[in-house]
């Protein structure tokens, strides 16, 4: 028995999960899921029962891997006859001969890849809709549980079974988990992945507190599913590079934004210290990839403007000007009120408060921001700024009414009580 | 010192297992490692033992009549065993009482193994 459990132990029976069901169903067919996550589930459980007495075998990963296919070829074996297993026999064979001597494995790593980047064009079908495909993507391809994805997404384990189980009536009617180069739609298919990945990305990104460790995983899923795609000659496009850099800048900046009991600490008193340089290091290097072929999307608009608050030693320091010139940008390709109550906060920061107020009295469409705390909580600060406590007072008064969480009651507290500070 | 068999068991054959997300299950895991290493460190763990199918045959008297066992209708089935030492039976009781089978509805039976 090993002395202690390594570090990569860390999530492994979840990310071996995502491996095993994506390999599984493409043996199986997309109309057996079930099927593929019962006999992952029972690899789980057989592993924990040997390891816990024998310890980890060298290569845990293989191991699992092992088992699953086994049971698989035990499955085909027995049920072929009354199941209908949509791939043919041809690649069952080839199953039971590769014994995978050590030059195979990399091929193999390879195309367990691909089973994941399949598994993962299957699940943004069109014929699901997105709120299921980005809860598909969680159970298939992350290995979340359902009530782990319950709480991740900040709704009932219910309501996730109902959409899991409306994805698998889908599948039902599916045949072979399809190669992806074959996808007729495969740029749409592709957007609908990159919606997935942003939202999920962004649950885990602006939730509550309440589940944070959850909570930061889907950030770190988010990318590493980003990643795969760039693996991919089919996933691999400057915005999925853009993606991967937007995303790399935004989760290096994870450990610095919440204090000890759980407060959002805005950027400006974050301690910059803790931000993560490798992942700021990641998203440089993929900003750079992305800048291949002129194309420009939201993402490297938005990857740019994450890059400047990465590379500012200090919040005063901050390119704001740069900051407000990408935001006018982002605004021709995305005009939503969000990322117009954003660009005023850019102005306010570039021209000063007073510029900043204008600005976010201008926003069109006002009325879609009527819930968003930070709207209100926008115009405290630049009242504050201005040295008009009174307004500002009340602006946070009104957010601190629309606060959605525990966390962003006490950060507008904060904020309430500094009003009539001026800097 | 003497040494001691304790038998994990799982209700209805099962561990509870069926339902668990990976992090779960991975977490469970965890803690038994845990725990069967500190057993180990404390020099308390005399035999690793071996988990055990959950299911096998039962050979039957004179007969010899095989059953698909453990037993035909118990709920409680043995998932594994290891053999501790410990001073007396209260020793090993007290360390029992740290097995993760406890957390969900198992039992561990600790049997004292005859001396020669």
């Amino acid at each position: 028995m090993k002395e202690e459990i390594p570090e990569l132990m860390d999530h492994l029976f979840r990310r071996e999960a995502g491996k095993m069901v994506s390999y599984l169903t493409k043996i199986f067919g997309l109309n057996n899921l079930a099927l593929a996550e019962d006999v992952v589930q029972d690899t789980l459980c057989r592993a924990m029962e040997t390891w816990k007495f024998r310890g980890l075998p060298d290569n845990p990963s293989a191991w699992l891997m092992r088992v699953a296919r086994n049971r698989a070829i035990d499955i085909i074996r027995r049920e072929q006859r009354f199941r209908t297993f949509t791939p043919d026999l041809t690649y069952f064979v080839k199953l039971q001969e590769s014994l995978l001597p050590d030059g195979e494995k990399l091929a193999f790593e390879n195309e367990i890849k691909d089973d994941q980047l399949r598994m993962m064009f299957a699940c943004c079908s069109p014929a699901i809709s997105a709120d299921v495909q980005v809860t598909l993507i969680l159970k298939t391809l992350c290995g979340f549980g359902v009530e782990e994805i319950a709480s991740a997404l900040l709704v009932s384990a219910d309501t996730i079974e109902k959409r899991l189980s409306r994805a698998k009536k889908v599948f039902q009617a599916s045949g072979a988990l399809e190669e992806v180069e074959s996808i007729p739609e495969l740029q749409s298919r592709l957007q609908a992945i990159y919606d997935s990945i942003y939202l999920l990305f962004n649950e885990g990104y602006n939730g509550s507190q309440s589940e944070m460790m959850v909570r930061e995983d889907l950030c770190y899923e988010a990318l590493r599913l980003a990643l795969l795609l760039c693996d991919h000659p089919a996933g691999k496009s400057p915005k999925t590079y853009a993606l991967v850099a937007l995303m790399s800048f935004h989760a290096a900046r994870l450990k610095g934004r919440m204090d000890a009991e759980g407060c959002l600490i805005l950027l400006e008193a974050q301690d910059r210290s803790l931000w993560n340089k490798e992942l700021i290091g990641r998203g440089f290097q993929y900003l750079d990839l992305s800048a291949q072929d002129g194309e420009i999307s939201e993402y490297h608009i938005e990857a740019g403007i994450a890059s400047i608050h990465c590379m500012a030693e200090t919040y005063e320091r901050t390119n704001w000007r740069e900051i407000l010139k990408l935001y006018d940008l982002l605004f021709k390709v995305k005009p939503t009120p969000i990322v117009a109550l954003n660009r005023a906060i850019a102005v306010g920061q570039a021209f000063g408060p007073e510029k900043g107020l204008i600005a976010l009295n201008a926003i069109e469409d006002l009325e879609k921001l009527k819930d968003y705390p930070f709207y209100p909580a926008a115009l405290g600060e630049f009242y504050r700024l201005a040295g008009r406590g009174k307004e500002a007072g009340e602006y946070f008064g009104r957010a601190l009414e629309l606060a959605r969480n525990s966390s962003e009651v006490k950060f507008l507290e904060r904020k309430l009580k500094t009003r009539n500070e001026r800097s | 010192m003497a040494d001691f068999m304790y038998l994990f068991w799982n209700k209805d054959g099962k561990s509870k297992m069926e339902k668990a997300s990976p992090e779960e299950i991975q977490q469970i895991m965890k803690k038994w490692m845990g725990w069967m290493d500190a057993l180990k460190k404390s020099g308390n763990l005399k035999d690793g033992g071996a988990p055990l199918e959950m299911t096998g045959q039962v050979v039957h008297g004179g007969k010899k009549s095989v059953t698909d066992g453990p037993y035909a209708e118990a709920k409680d089935v043995v998932g594994g065993y290891i053999i501790v030492s410990a001073k007396n039976i209260q020793e090993a009781v007290e360390l029992s009482k740290g097995c993760p089978i406890l957390e969900g509805d198992g039992m561990v039976e600790v049997r004292p193994v005859l001396k020669m």
